[in-house]
């Protein structure tokens, strides 16, 4: 109802401004006033309210540092997210001052020079001086701004040291999985052609490779026997090979697993992980990001963590958290507080809450918690296939918060 | 050109002797009449993306509640008891997004200004081709229709966002608008880069070969120097989209494999392998990235114009101002990958990007201290047009700057695609470009319409817009700092992001005066179109060759000869001359220097 008013309000105000118009309209006209001479009040007028208007930009700016700085993100809880922000503040102080000085100039020059039929403007071609000056000056902070900005970078992506704890990040529509590659710290290799409903990150093991090879199998046998006995329209029948074909395609590819002489034991210990995950206080952790269907991207701003999770690539994101979630409890004096990873590559219509808590704590507790995880298991029969669930109630059921 | 000579009535003229009412309004090849089509299309597509964007700010003030406005316009199967349904809730996102930025500011602002100021800046008597002029508007128009019809497509317009990455945008499995509504999407950016291209070819064509005697490149109005360079970046850089496009067109019906790779999707694992989805963003942004100075330069090369002619005196470094114009062109194709550096491509590819990118402030900052020393000493007098034009530097100014963050490829770790990012570029696209359009529709106006538009009504709706435009922009830099994402339904499901919730009822509040503040330019444009006091030949008493035609549009342009061109267009104020103004036309004294 509140709302029904306000829109009545804005037709009413477009209505009137209609009006309001078309006086101003016949008025122009009944004087026989010029549009383009502008009168020396209407200049007064309009220099006036650019100063007016600058004052109250620059007081809008700072009500919103007063008033929200304790809104904005806090301090970085991660090694490289402390010079992120030292790097932040120095380019802050640039931008504020350049903000300030240029745009007040403006303004101000503008209301200052105005009109006056007793003057001539000065007329200033150019000067060579001055433009190398304001070409030579932004250059030298440029300067500065890159070198300092790509050596932050540079560290913030080196390769990580072989004591990183890896953890997978594993994100579908709409939900986030975490792996933990174990004991060895290696995460078992994984492809999606093996992901079925109990094996969800399609991780690769010996057994499972046997069992998807006899349900691709079995699946072809049973779509020929189909396509043989029974009498099915064209498009059916073109459905159908094109899929026997596909299944095709995905047993060679498994066997091909077979063949190979990788390990897939290295995954018979990592542990899978949903609704939050842990991790210990000034350790290493290396992310290895992974997607199933759509691109997503693992946003853990708290910790000044962002990359993309891309479908047929690994992409990975490094760092170490420095502050324990029930420091940072006490810090923002909020007992409720909670890490968290989101999602920030839009991604479909629960986009908006594919979320998971993270947990920073001490390595004791860390380990303690990783050990009542269970190892991953890898699935014993396969059975008809059982999606999940259907994204769209995905997005409103809180299952991962 | 015998024809030539014969003066045409104006819009409300109903009939004339030689020319068909078809051929004179409607498949017209003159240029004054091609660049009015284009701005009534644009204006027309700017109103639908402005209450597309006011349909999802209510959503994002007031989640999940509901309004009427929403239900009468959107029907219960997107706005069931008048609550936003949140797939609407992308495609209303990307098509605003993208009716904005290729059909009101590429389309309507190239359009509009190269097709009207390029003929008559440089002193000819047409474009090039009158044709291809012709065709590039109905190709537009055929696009904008198709973009606007996919939102009444039964599973949603696009929503993958205006960016539409593959996969999401490949798959109908993966959102029901990446069916037939992307489908369409497709098709009309096909078509409209064909408009694009065509517009671009008679533009750097005409400029290059049909200048006037005396019109050396060096003294060509700014406004033709940033035309030119535009058509150029649109020439090289939307082939690359529309390969882009069609790539994505056969992955998505031909069973190709470019952008797919590995996907498990609907209970079902793909067949597509090899393909990569940075592909499709490296293709995507290669245009991308030109385009936001597409849409910028023309702004800024009005903005140069309109400066000079409203402040009494040359632009400050004519030759600055052209050398940024080239570096900014140059540049602007070695920097796309500024939008990738957290794609999970190389870092060390990242750090290019971050240094290229950066040198394009250098550029930008010549620019905004040349424009703000030519007001500098001048004798500005604050026409609707001057006033927008100072508008959009105080935008360039204060939207520049935080690109500087962004470019940094370790600060844009943390503000990567959140609302920091929606500032960003709404200040500098949302504001100085669509300020560069305002400015140029109140200053060439008389040209266009050969009437004046309303003054005092210019005033308030400059007055109402900035206001409007950065209460509504600005705050959305502190929510984006808040680690606030983008394209997100809403917000509740957070409780960090509570403290900025109040700023998105804020924003929401200016975005609606801003909005209707709109209405009051849309009353003067089209009252004034009809109604508006007849102009004089050279209203803003400026130096350029458009006002030493007739009033009322003649085809040809000028009666008789073609003009002659003794200097260059920023002659004001110059020492020795009575007036303050010295027209392009009146040869030089015998002692006096060019500039
Ligand atoms: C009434 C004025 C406007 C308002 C209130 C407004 C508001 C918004 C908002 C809230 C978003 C969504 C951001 C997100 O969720 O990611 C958005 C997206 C966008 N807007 Fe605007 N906007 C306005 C005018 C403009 C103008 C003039 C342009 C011209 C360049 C523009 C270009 C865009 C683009 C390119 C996007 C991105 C769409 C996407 O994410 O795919 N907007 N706008
Ligand atoms: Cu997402
Ligand atoms: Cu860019």
């Amino acid at each position: 109802m509140e709302k029904l008013l306000l829109v009545l309000v804005v037709v009413l105000a477009v209505i009137g401004i209609a009006q309001l118009a078309k006086v101003y309209q016949l008025s122009s006209e009944l004087g026989k006033k010029r549009e383009e001479d502008i009168s020396p009040t209407s200049n007064k007028v309009n220099g006036n309210l650019l100063v007016l208007f600058m004052v109250g930009l620059f007081a809008f700016f700072i009500w919103h540092l007063v008033k929200y700085n304790g809104e904005m993100l806090p301090v970085a809880a991660s090694e490289h997210g402390v010079k992120i922000d030292r790097l932040l503040n120095f380019n802050w102080a640039i931008i504020f001052t350049v903000f300030f000085i240029v745009n007040f100039l403006l303004f101000y020059f503008a209301r200052k020079y105005q009109y006056n039929p007793n003057r001539k403007a000065y007329y200033l071609a150019h000067n060579n001086t001055l433009e190398l000056i304001w070409t030579v000056i932004p250059s030298i902070v440029l300067a500065v701004i890159i070198i300092w900005g790509l050596r932050t970078w540079n560290q913030i992506t080196e390769e990580p040291g072989d004591d990183a704890i890896v953890i997978e990040l594993y994100s579908k529509q709409f939900d986030w999985t975490a792996r933990y590659a174990g004991e060895d710290n290696k995460l078992g290799y994984a492809n999606f052609t093996m992901i079925t409903g109990q094996n969800p990150l399609g991780v690769i093991t010996n057994e499972g490779i046997d069992a998807k090879i006899e349900e691709l199998s079995d699946e072809i046998t049973k779509t020929r026997a189909r396509l043989a006995n029974e009498i099915l329209p064209d498009s059916k029948v073109e459905e159908l090979e094109d899929r026997i074909g596909m299944r095709g395609r995905q047993k060679a590819r498994v066997m091909n697993f077979k063949k190979s002489d990788k390990d897939f034991d290295v995954a018979n210990d990592d542990k899978i992980v949903k609704g939050e995950f842990h991790i210990p206080v000034n350790k290493p952790v290396n992310f290895q990001i992974r997607s199933r269907d759509v691109i997503h991207s693992a946003y853990m701003p708290h910790f000044r963590a962002q990359m993309n999770a891309v479908p047929g690539m690994n992409t990975q994101f490094t760092f170490t958290p420095t502050i324990t979630t029930d420091s940072m409890r006490m810090v923002l004096d909020d007992p409720n507080f909670n890490y968290i990873l989101l999602c920030n590559k839009v991604c479909g219509s629960a986009h908006f809450n594919m979320q998971m808590n993270i947990v920073v704590e001490s390595e004791e507790d860390y380990k303690k918690w990783l050990s009542e995880q269970k190892t991953f298991v890898a699935p014993e029969e396969e059975t008809e296939e059982v999606e999940e669930s259907e994204p769209e109630a995905m997005a409103t059921d809180d299952e991962t918060n | 050109m015998s024809a030539t000579a014969e003066s045409h009535e104006h819009a409300h003229a109903h009939h004339h002797e030689k020319e068909s009412f078809v051929s004179k309004y409607i498949f017209s090849q003159d240029h004054k009449m091609i660049s009015k089509q284009f701005l009534v299309t644009a204006v027309f597509m700017g109103i639908i993306a402005m209450m597309l964007s006011i349909f999802f700010r209510l959503q994002l003030a007031w989640p999940g509640e509901s309004f009427e406005i929403l239900n009468f316009f959107l029907g219960d199967k997107w706005a069931p008891d008048g609550v936003l349904d949140r797939n609407m809730y992308l495609s209303l996102v990307t098509l605003h997004g993208t009716i904005m930025v290729f059909f009101v500011l590429t389309g309507g602002l190239s359009g509009t200004f190269s097709n009207l100021l390029i003929p008559l800046q440089i002193g000819a008597r047409d474009m090039a081709s009158g044709m291809l002029n012709m065709l590039s508007y109905w190709f537009f128009f055929v696009s904008s229709v198709i973009m606007v019809a996919s939102l009444f497509v039964e599973t949603g317009a696009a929503g993958g966002g205006w960016t539409i990455y593959p996969p999401l945008s490949a798959l109908p499995q993966a959102m029901p608008s990446s069916g037939l509504g992307m489908t369409l999407w497709l098709i009309s950016m096909a078509i409209f880069i064909a408009s694009s291209l065509l517009g671009s070819l008679n533009y750097i064509v005409t400029i290059l070969n049909l200048r006037t005697k005396g019109m050396k490149m060096t003294r060509l109005p700014l406004t033709i120097w940033a035309f030119f360079i535009t058509a150029i970046l649109g020439v090289l850089s939307f082939p690359v989209l529309f390969a882009a496009v069609l790539l994505l067109i056969m992955d998505r019906s031909m069973g190709t494999s470019f952008y797919l790779s590995d996907i498990y999707i609907g209970s079902e694992a793909l067949d597509p392998v090899g393909g990569s989805p940075i592909l499709y963003e490296h293709l995507f942004w290669f245009l991308g990235h030109p385009e936001v100075y597409i849409v910028l330069l023309p702004a800024l090369g009005i903005t140069s114009e309109i400066i000079a002619t409203n402040a009494r005196k040359p632009i400050f470094g004519y030759r600055a101002m052209i050398g940024s114009i080239l570096a900014i062109g140059f540049l602007s194709f070695i920097v796309w990958g500024h939008h990738m550096f957290l794609s999970g491509m190389n870092p060390f590819l990242g750090s290019v990007f971050v240094f290229t990118t950066l040198l394009i402030a250098i550029p930008s900052a010549v620019k905004a201290f040349n424009y703000i020393t030519t007001i500098w000493k001048g004798n500005v007098i604050f026409t609707p047009g001057m006033l927008f034009s100072i508008g959009l530097v105080s935008t360039f100014v204060t939207g520049g700057l935080t690109g500087i963050i962004l470019a940094d490829s370790a600060l844009d770790i943390t503000i990567h695609d959140t609302y920091f990012v929606v500032a960003h570029f709404h200040i500098v696209m949302g504001l100085s470009a669509i300020f560069g359009m305002f400015a140029g529709v109140y200053h060439w106006f008389p040209k266009m319409f050969g009437r004046m538009m309303n003054t005092k009504l210019g005033y308030a709706h400059f007055w109402l817009t900035i206001i409007g435009g950065y209460g509504v922009f600005f705050p959305m830099h502190f929510v984006g700092m808040a680690g606030a994402p983008r394209r997100y339904y809403q917000y509740t499901d957070y409780a960090m992001f509570d403290g900025v919730a109040d700023l998105n009822v804020l924003i929401t509040g200016f975005a609606i005066m801003a909005a209707a503040a709109q209405g009051i330019f849309l009353f003067n444009f089209f009252y004034s179109a009809f109604k508006g006091q007849r102009a004089v030949q050279n209203p803003w008493k400026s130096n350029t060759l458009e006002w030493t035609t007739p009033v009322e549009h003649i085809h040809g342009n000028w009666e008789g000869a073609l003009p002659e061109v003794h200097r260059w267009p920023y002659d004001y104020s110059k020492d020795g001359w009575d007036e303050d103004f010295v027209p392009q036309t009146v040869p030089l004294r015998s002692d006096e220097e060019e500039h």
